[in-house]
């Protein structure tokens, strides 16, 4: 065997841009955030909350947006004339706000079943045992209950193809009645707080 | 780093096609190159300073697959296929295709294709399973094939789980196909899977899905009532959740005679196994028969301390010998090439 090419450098991002943005990344975060809520939680419904979400989802999602792969209006307009460079720092400024603050916890019995389901559809594999997320996978503890309701019913449906498609297989198996015991139960669970055990790792 | 075996070099051929998936060589030279998580068909043509690379279609659902016939480009986005005539005295300026087949389920899970023109001259179309194991119906889970004007529709094989690459033996000129078998039943079961449908083959064998894994053992939820012995039967086990994508029959002068008539085949790697495995390109020796001899690595290096640094997704074998290799990893194209030591 021969050891022939090094590959660190070779990570590529898409080249085909658009005029950058003259606004500085601050200002363009500030736009975000006057609909995704101060210090990343939504206080809108059915607007996602963004604290502390993973850089690499919000490149992948922006991206999306820009090319009108993933339509949501208004985000295809708001999307439309960033560049790459501004995806990838509103990305990291995004992933620096706080975790979005959490709805007020739920009854034992319902965490129970929750947790069951979560283990029975292998959420942690991706999301993380915290479910805080990890790569291009989002976090999704703390989401908005409506948001991730949408979310995983549009992914059942097909009517939201992911990037990747892989949330469109699993959903597929996920029964409809257990599309709000998940989105309720995600929308209070902090994973900074989780203890050893909470979620159970599939 | 990358390893090849010895004599055998790799470089980057092209770069910078976000999402490289699946490649075909057209008659002039052009590789066209398709993606899954973009929207994007690329074309690498020879430039003054290297390989350049243009988009010649955009707004695509998933155009993952790509043939090429008689001066045409063949693309599959997820539920529809479209031929581009005359694609490469315009690249700069795309005719508007031809819709040529769309009687396809609209499922994302599985959705994306692989698409090749055999040597009946037919266009080979596979649908997938619209899930990890879930009972198919009758439009999903096989490979159809079809007049080039997307007519006269028949079935080559059914109770496939997912193929994503498939090529013909030169000399045999039987059907060989990659498949991706099932999730979540062990990290080391089921291996994913090479078959072969033998030319001249009139009724479409079943490989089993959703009742029979790797040809010898029953699916726990929907194999009850069956034995795998109601199957067709693989032709290798290509190792448990590796994701066996593009292959390539190789009948280049370039590499040694031992790579005559081998398949090529890239296994983009593992997701859901907690050590990851694939990531590579192996080589499927054949003996005469057709059966497979041996399947040894070939490309490696792009799993690295259980992360990827790159994942090959299709292979193309070059009229001078060489091999190309595509990375949706790295948005890259590599060129593997043969100099005895």
């Amino acid at each position: 065997m021969r050891l022939l090419v090094g590959l660190s450098a070779l990570i590529l991002l898409d080249s085909i841009g658009v005029p950058v943005c003259a606004q500085p990344a601050t200002e363009q975060l500030s736009i975000c955030l006057s609909c995704h809520g101060e210090n990343g939680t939504s206080q809108a419904e059915h607007v996602p909350s963004l604290g502390a979400q993973k850089s690499d989802y919000v490149v992948a999602q922006l991206l999306m947006f820009r090319e009108k792969q993933r339509i949501a209006p208004p985000m295809n307009d708001m999307a439309a004339n960033l560049s790459d460079d501004d995806l990838q720092s509103l990305a990291e400024a995004i992933s620096k706000l706080p975790a979005p603050e959490t709805s007020a916890p739920i009854e034992a019995k319902a965490a129970e079943e929750a947790r069951a389901l979560i283990a029975r559809y292998r959420c942690g594999s991706c999301h993380g045992a915290d479910l805080a997320g990890q790569g291009q996978i989002p976090r999704v503890a703390g989401q908005r209950e409506d948001y991730l309701t949408a979310a995983l019913e549009g992914y059942k449906s097909n009517a939201r193809p992911g990037y990747e498609p892989a949330m469109n297989e699993v959903s597929r198996d996920i029964k409809d009645e257990h599309i709000p015991v998940l989105a309720r139960y995600l929308a209070q669970y902090r994973s900074e707080q989780s203890t050893a055990g909470q979620v159970p790792k599939p | 780093m990358l390893h090849v075996p010895e004599g055998f070099k790799v470089e980057v051929f092209a770069s910078g096609l976000p999402d490289a998936r699946s490649m075909r060589l057209g008659d002039k030279g052009t590789l066209f190159v398709g993606s899954r998580v973009r929207d994007k068909v690329y074309a690498v043509v020879p430039g003054p300073n290297g390989n350049v690379v243009k988009v010649i279609a955009s707004g695509l659902h998933r155009p993952n697959g790509l043939a090429f016939h008689d001066g045409a480009l063949y693309v599959a986005e997820l539920s529809k296929i479209w031929r581009y005539d005359n694609i490469e005295a315009n690249l700069d300026s795309p005719p508007k295709p031809v819709l040529v087949y769309e009687d396809l389920p609209t499922d994302e899970p599985h959705g994306w294709k692989f698409i090749a023109i055999g040597p009946d001259n037919k266009l080979y179309v596979p649908v997938g399973a619209p899930g990890n194991i879930v009972m198919p119906s009758s439009r999903h889970a096989q490979i159809r094939r079809m007049d080039l004007d997307g007519k006269n529709v028949e079935l080559v094989a059914t109770g496939v789980r997912n193929s994503v690459g498939f090529d013909w033996n030169p000399v045999t000129k039987d059907f060989y196909f990659s498949n991706n078998g099932r999730d979540w039943m062990s990290e080391d079961l089921p291996n994913d899977t090479l078959h072969v449908v033998k030319a001249g083959t009139t009724t479409a064998p079943n490989f089993g899905y959703p009742y029979c894994h790797q040809g010898n053992f029953t699916d726990p939820e929907f194999g009850w009532g069956h034995s795998c012995d109601e199957f067709a039967k693989p032709a290798g086990l290509m190792g448990p959740h590796v994701a066996t994508l593009g292959m390539r029959f190789y009948t280049g002068d370039m590499f040694p005679s031992s790579y005559k008539n081998a398949i090529f085949l890239a296994r983009h790697g593992s997701w859901d196994r907690t050590k990851k495995l694939g990531g590579d390109v192996v080589v499927v020796k054949l003996k005469d028969d057709g059966t497979i001899a041996s399947y040894e690595p070939f490309l490696t290096g792009f799993l690295q301390n259980n992360a990827y640094v790159g994942r090959p997704v299709d292979v193309q074998p070059m009229p001078d010998g060489s091999l190309l290799v595509s990375d949706d990893w790295n948005g890259a194209i590599w060129r593997i090439t043969y100099k005895e030591p």
